[in-house]
């Protein structure tokens, strides 16, 4: 009993490490060296495929957090007479940790998943064993843009989560609820900080962006070349990649704001 | 090594999920030759053209193409050494979101910095020589099963290879498609000069029109040579099998299992 249970352990640390040593490799293989000739105009396709596309979600999703966060603020805060500090509830909480969080998780569903579909099929149909047998590097005609464009994308797409935020939160707070619109506005505008507020959240969602594009290429890149497999890739994507998102705002938090 | 020899395969061994494929087998293919590997389903054949062009590493043994060891090289030489292979997928492996224009001019674009005006002279020559000029605009979603095999075959000699490899290029495929294929399959080694190694079950196609032939069978070769010579092997009650595609032989037809009647006296207990 005892020693088969030390060799399951056993296996499933070695499993583990040969996955964090491939998705290493594939990482280093994909930007080290003489980039691919071509790497410009893939990694401006990929940005649209990335993000010109995933700009509904996030958009919309957005404004109805903002639209919601408001809502919420504004009871607690009028029991304490305080609702004129709305804009600064929402946009701190929105630039500090709802909008790199909840724009990582949009990406991680919209952006991810497709990644990983697209390129476990390109496994399943032999297009990344036919792009080696022509001497072209997969890493670097397939994963490097991708990987860039993912990097690029999110943090811009977080920055535009906030603004419809903000803008949905001013919506329902001034237009429906009744806050002084002037006070909103200087009230955020007193107490979000540059450096500690907004760039802060640019790291995290830079930082999220790796986690969610690596995570979506070795997934894709080592899937079960069949239908299942590809399905089992795609969701074990968007479920790792979120919590790891979830589990590195903990740790970047505690690092940007626990001092 | 025989000048002759394009590609020379010493000891080969190979297993996969600890099952052993190959167990120490050598191959000659010969240079502007067709040789067919032949063998039942699930036997390794592709995985052997795997090893071939190093997408998979070899447990012991050597692969010599064009005089130069390829099995242990670096992932530079490897690549060199692509550039004289191609290969035509069982599925064709076309990619998807491309016309097939672009799906041939794709490895030339890739590696040359071709004018454009020669580019499309270079790409619309490979598509005469598969019959398919008339469909370059169209999409791989849009092609039957043997146009898109005949657009994969203009794709993996655009680069001129002296060796191609074919990875079962006739299965699924109607009786014209099929001639079709065989012709252009034979053609093409006969004016370019290449060495051609077809991977396939389809036993009398596939000995129409190759010169030399292996047969895999158990982890082993089990006959090798000339066309002729294996039909002569008439002594070899597994080679016999598979040639004439006997239901059972040396290799059963009844999967292993306990005694019928022992199973049938389980149910009704």
């Amino acid at each position: 009993m005892i020693p088969l249970f030390f060799s399951k352990v056993g296996r499933g640390t070695l499993t583990f490490l040969e996955l964090i040593g491939r998705a290493c490799l594939m990482l280093w293989i994909a930007l080290s060296g003489k980039p691919h000739r071509k790497l410009f105009p893939l990694f401006i396709q990929q940005i649209f495929q990335l993000g010109i596309l995933s700009l509904p979600i996030i958009l919309t999703s957005g404004l109805f957090i903002g639209m919601v966060l408001s809502f919420q603020g504004y009871y607690v805060l009028v029991d304490y007479a305080a609702e004129q500090s709305l804009g600064s509830l929402s946009a701190l909480s929105l630039l500090r940790e709802l909008g790199p969080v909840v724009a990582a998780l949009l990406f991680a569903g919209r952006a991810g998943s497709s990644l990983t579909a697209e390129i476990g099929l390109m496994q399943s149909t032999e297009q990344i064993a036919s792009m080696e047998m022509m001497a072209v590097s997969p890493y670097k005609r397939v994963i490097a843009p991708r990987l860039l464009a993912g990097i690029v994308t999110l943090p811009m797409l977080t920055l535009l989560f906030n603004v419809m935020a903000i803008w949905g939160g001013y919506l329902i707070g001034v237009n429906w609820l009744g806050v002084d619109g002037g006070a909103y506005w200087s009230v955020m505008q007193g107490s979000v900080d540059y450096l500690p507020d907004v760039m802060n959240g640019v790291l995290k969602s830079i930082v999220f962006a790796i986690i969610i594009t690596w995570v979506a290429l070795y997934n894709g890149y080592y899937t079960i070349p069949t239908a299942q497999g590809i399905s089992n890739s795609t969701t074990k994507t968007v479920v790792i990649a979120s919590l790891l998102v979830l589990a590195m705002d903990f740790v970047l938090t505690a690092l940007m704001f626990g001092a | 090594m025989n000048t002759l020899n394009h590609l020379v395969i010493k000891q080969l061994s190979f297993s996969r999920n600890q099952r052993l494929l190959f167990d120490k087998l050598d191959f000659q293919f010969e240079r502007g030759k067709i040789t067919a590997i032949l063998g039942p389903s699930g036997i390794g054949k592709t995985t052997l053209l795997k090893l071939i062009g190093g997408q998979l590493p070899v447990d012991s043994g050597e692969i010599i193409f064009d005089n130069q060891a390829i099995h242990n090289c670096s992932e530079k030489v490897r690549y060199q050494a692509r550039q004289k292979m191609g290969m035509l997928f069982q599925s064709g492996a076309l990619f998807n979101d491309l016309s097939v224009f672009e799906n041939v001019a794709f490895p030339l674009r890739e590696h040359f910095n071709l004018d454009e005006s020669l580019l499309r002279t270079l790409v619309l020559m490979k598509l005469e020589s598969v019959g398919l000029r008339g469909a370059k605009d169209l999409k791989p979603a849009e092609l039957s099963g043997g146009m898109a095999r005949r657009v994969a075959l203009a794709r993996a000699i655009a680069l001129d290879p002296e060796l191609i490899m074919y990875d079962e290029p006739f299965t699924g495929q109607d009786p014209i498609s099929m001639n079709v294929l065989l012709k252009l399959v034979k053609q093409l080694n006969t004016s370019l000069g290449l060495t051609s190694i077809i991977v396939s079950h389809d036993v009398n196609e596939v000995l129409s029109i190759a010169d030399n032939v292996y047969v895999l069978a158990e982890q082993r070769i089990i006959a090798s040579g000339s066309v002729e010579s294996i039909f002569n092997q008439t002594d070899n009650a597994l080679l016999q099998q598979f040639l004439l595609g006997e239901s059972d032989g040396p290799v059963p037809f009844h999967f292993k299992a306990p005694e019928f009647l022992h199973d049938l006296q389980e149910v009704n207990r």
